[in-house]
C-alpha cells in the first residue's frame, strides 16, 4: 500500500462508492420503470472494475460485457452520461441508442458493453491487434464473466492474442453465476485459470474483492504487455449481490451465501476500514464522502430525468456512413 | 514466370489478380490496411487472391491466422474500431457462419449504437461450385438483409479491382463476395487508380427487347443465353448489379420502363431472395410499365449436392434463362 498516495487511495475508495451508489439508485429506478429493458446490477463487483481501470492509462482500451456500469464509471465516464444512457436519453454516452448493455465511446478507449456473452473478449483482442499493427504503446483489456468462459469464441480470441503476442489483458469478472447457473456446475475442470494457462499465457486467480490486489495484477500485466511479452489472463473472484437482471431473486443461491459475501468480503467495507485504520482517511471524512457521492448520483438522476429522448426521425442516421449510398 | 507472361498478366489479369492489384494499390497509400486469414503468406490464399502481397508488404500486413473465424472477424473488427482498415479473408463464405455473431450482431451494429466507424472488409468466395453443401452456399440474402452491411458481388476483374478499392476507402463493414467459378477468368482492369462506386449496376450487353438483371457468376450464364436468343431474333440486355447493397434501384426501374419485360436471375435459393427484392421493387414503382409479370429464376431451396449433375440442377441454366426470356417475350 505504501506505493500509493493518499489522494490515489481516497480516489479509489470514492470511485467504488460512486459505482455502488449508482447501482443501488439505478436498481430502484429500474423497478419504477425508468430504465427500458432493465439492467444488470454490478453491486459487489466494484473492486474488479476500479482495481483494473486504476492500473490503466486513460487512452488504454477496454471492451466489456452486458454488466458493465462499473467498468464504464471506473473508466472515467460521468454518472450523468451513464445514467442518461440507462434512461435511453439523447444525452447518454451512446446517445440513447445503446442502453444499459451498450455503454461506450471509442474516443475514450471504451469499445462498448455487449449483449452477447464473450463478444467483448473478441473486440478487445481486436483492439489490441490494432494497437500492435499501428505500433502504439497502449494495452487493451477485455472483460468477461464466468459465463463467457464456456463459449468457444472466448478461447479463439485468447489463442489469437497469444500467437500474435498482443498487448492484451483478459479480466474475468467472475461473479460465479452465469445468470442463475453456478460456475462449477458448467465448467469442466473447474479451474478457469488452469484452463487459460493451457493456451500459453500467464494466468492467475486472484481476490477480486481486494482493489489493491486487482490493481497490482493488472499493473503487472500491463507492464508485460507494453514490453511486448503478450497477453495475461486474470480470473478475479467476486460476487454480485443482486439477481442477474433487476428484480430477479431466484432460488439458486442461499441468503446465507449472499450475507456472507456482503458482511465478510465486501470490497468497499474492507477497503474503507483499512484506510480508516491506517489513518489515510477519518471516519468523518468517509461519511462526508458518502454524502458527496450521493449528491453526485442524485444530480445524475435529475440530469437523466430532464434530458430529451433521441428523435425517432433520426433512426436511419449512422446505420452506415452513407458514403456508399443507400438503397431506395 | 517469364517477363513476357508477367506483362501479359498485367494487361489481362485474372479475377483473383485483379483483387491483388486493387488491394496492393490501397495498401501502398493506407498503412492501416492489413489482411488476416488462413494460408495467406506462403500459399497466397486458396484462390491466389493475395499471392505475393506478404512478400511485398511484409508479414505484419498479411497475417496467417488459426482456423478461428470468430476470432478473425472479431480481431479485424476491434482493429477497425481502433483505426485500422483490415481485410478479413474467410476463404469460403460458408465459413462465415462460424463468425455470424461477429458480423451481424457486432460489426454491422456498432456504428448505429456508438456513432463511430468500423472500416472492415470481409472477403470470401461464394456461390455454387463443386465441393458439396459446405463450400457452395450463396448467402447474399442474409447479408443484404442486415442493416449496417454493404455487399459487393463483382463478376469481372475490372469490377473486382474498382470495387475493392472503394471498399477500402469506406468507413463501413463491407462483405466482398467473389464467385469461386470466376477466380481464373481473365479480363481488363483499369490501370489507373479509379474507384467503382457501390450501388451502380453495369450493362454487360445492350438490348432492345428485354432485360436480364443478375450478378456474379450468373452473368456468364445470362450472357450465353443472350447470345443464343439473339440467333432467334430476341435482343436482350444483361445488367450486372455489381453490388447488392446498396442496390441500383434506378437501373432496375429504368430497365422496367424501357422494356416492360424483365427476367431476374441469381443462384441463391429463390425463396426470400434478392430476386424477390428486385421484382418487388420493380413492381411497386413501375407496375404500369410492365407488360407482364417479372420472371424470377434462382436456386432451389435445397442444400447443394456434391454430385455435379445434382449441383447443376440446383441453379439456373442457360436453357432455363432462354425459356424465361421467351416467356416474358410472349406477354
Amino acid at each position: 500500500m505504501s506505493q500509493h498516495s493518499k489522494e490515489w487511495l481516497t480516489q479509489t475508495l470514492r470511485q467504488m462508492l460512486v459505482i455502488r451508489t449508482f447501482e443501488e439508485t439505478a436498481d430502484k429506478l429500474t423497478l419504477r420503470g425508468k430504465v427500458p429493458g432493465g439492467m444488470h446490477n454490478s453491486s459487489g463487483q466494484e473492486a474488479v472494475a476500479v482495481g483494473s481501470m486504476s492500473a490503466l492509462a486513460a487512452d488504454d482500451v477496454i471492451a466489456t460485457t452486458h454488466r458493465s456500469h462499473h467498468h464504464t464509471l471506473a473508466k472515467g465516464f460521468t454518472a450523468k452520461e451513464v445514467m442518461a444512457e440507462l434512461f435511453t436519453k439523447a444525452t447518454g454516452c451512446s446517445r440513447g441508442r445503446g442502453g444499459s448493455m451498450h455503454l461506450g465511446d471509442f474516443h475514450r478507449g471504451h469499445f462498448g458493453g455487449n449483449g452477447i456473452v464473450g463478444a467483448g473478449v473478441g473486440i478487445g483482442m481486436g483492439a489490441a491487434l490494432g494497437i500492435k499493427q499501428l505500433g502504439h504503446k497502449k494495452v487493451s483489456v477485455g472483460f468477461v464473466g464466468d459465463g463467457g468462459m464456456n463459449t468457444g469464441r472466448t478461447w479463439e480470441a485468447i489463442n489469437m492474442a497469444v500467437i500474435y503476442k498482443l498487448p492484451y489483458i483478459i479480466v474475468v469478472d467472475n461473479n460465479q453465476y452465469a445468470v442463475e447457473t453456478f460456475v462449477d456446475r458448467v465448467t469442466g475442470g473447474k479451474d478457469i485459470a488452469k484452463r487459460a494457462a493451457g493456451f500459453g499465457l500467464p494466468s492467475y486467480t486472484i481476490n477480486g474483492q481486494n482493489v489493491l490486489e486487482v490493481h497490482q495484477y493488472v499493473s503487472e500485466a500491463r507492464e508485460r504487455a507494453l514490453k511486448g511479452e503478450g497477453p495475461t489472463f486474470i480470473n478475479a473472484l467476486t460476487y454480485r449481490y443482486y439477481g442477474h437482471n433487476v428484480g430477479e431473486k431466484g432460488q439458486y443461491r442461499t441468503q446465507d451465501e449472499i450475507a456472507d459475501w456482503r458482511q465478510n468480503r465486501d470490497p468497499i467495507d474492507g477497503f474503507s476500514s483499512h484506510l480508516i485504520s491506517e489513518g489515510v482517511i477519518t471516519a468523518d471524512a468517509f461519511e462526508a464522502m458518502k454524502a458527496d457521492v450521493t449528491k453526485e448520483i442524485d444530480e445524475a438522476v435529475a440530469f437523466a430525468e430532464s434530458s430529451p429522448e433521441p428523435d425517432p426521425a433520426s433512426i436511419m442516421v449512422d446505420v452506415d456512413s452513407g458514403l456508399l449510398g443507400v438503397s431506395k | 514466370m517469364s517477363a513476357t507472361d508477367t506483362a501479359a498478366r498485367t494487361a489481362n489479369p485474372s479475377y483473383s489478380e485483379a483483387f491483388q492489384q486493387g488491394v496492393r494499390e490501397e495498401m501502398q497509400s493506407n498503412e492501416g490496411i492489413f489482411i488476416i486469414g488462413t494460408d495467406l503468406i506462403e500459399r497466397g490464399g486458396h484462390f491466389a487472391q493475395v499471392k505475393g502481397i506478404a512478400q511485398e508488404f511484409g508479414e505484419n500486413r498479411v497475417k496467417d491466422a488459426p482456423i478461428s473465424e470468430a476470432a478473425m472477424v472479431a480481431g479485424g473488427m476491434g482493429a477497425a474500431m481502433y483505426g485500422c482498415h483490415p481485410i478479413v479473408d474467410l476463404n469460403f463464405i460458408d465459413f462465415s457462419l462460424g463468425a455470424m455473431d461477429e458480423i451481424i450482431n457486432q460489426a454491422a451494429k456498432i456504428r448505429f449504437m456508438f456513432g463511430q466507424p468500423v472500416p472492415l472488409v470481409i472477403r470470401a468466395t461464394s456461390g455454387v461450385a463443386l465441393g458439396g453443401a459446405h463450400h457452395s452456399n450463396a448467402l447474399e440474402s442474409l447479408f443484404a438483409h442486415t442493416a449496417g452491411l454493404s455487399l459487393a458481388v463483382p463478376s469481372r476483374p475490372w469490377d473486382v479491382k474498382g470495387l475493392i478499392k472503394t471498399a477500402l476507402r469506406t468507413p463501413d463493414p463491407v462483405v466482398f463476395l467473389m464467385h469461386k467459378k470466376l477466380s481464373g477468368v481473365r479480363g481488363e482492369i483499369d490501370p489507373a487508380n479509379n474507384l467503382i462506386p457501390f450501388g451502380k449496376a453495369n450493362s454487360l450487353r445492350s438490348g432492345k427487347d428485354c432485360a436480364i438483371i443478375t450478378y456474379g457468376y450468373t452473368t456468364v450464364t445470362a450472357l450465353k443465353a443472350a447470345q443464343e436468343l439473339e440467333k432467334s431474333g430476341t435482343d436482350v440486355e444483361v445488367i450486372d448489379l455489381r453490388t447488392l447493397y446498396p442496390l441500383d434501384t434506378d437501373a432496375i426501374n429504368a430497365a422496367v420502363q424501357k422494356y416492360g419485360r424483365i427476367v431476374v436471375v441469381d443462384e441463391a435459393p429463390m425463396f426470400a431472395s434478392i430476386t424477390a427484392e428486385i421484382a418487388a421493387t420493380a413492381t411497386e414503382h413501375n407496375f404500369k410499365y410492365l407488360k407482364g409479370p417479372i420472371v424470377r429464376l434462382g436456386g432451389v431451396r435445397a442444400p447443394i449436392s456434391a454430385n455435379p449433375k445434382m449441383s447443376d440442377a440446383a441453379i439456373p441454366s442457360v436453357q432455363g434463362i432462354i425459356d424465361a426470356v421467351n416467356k416474358v417475350m410472349a406477354y
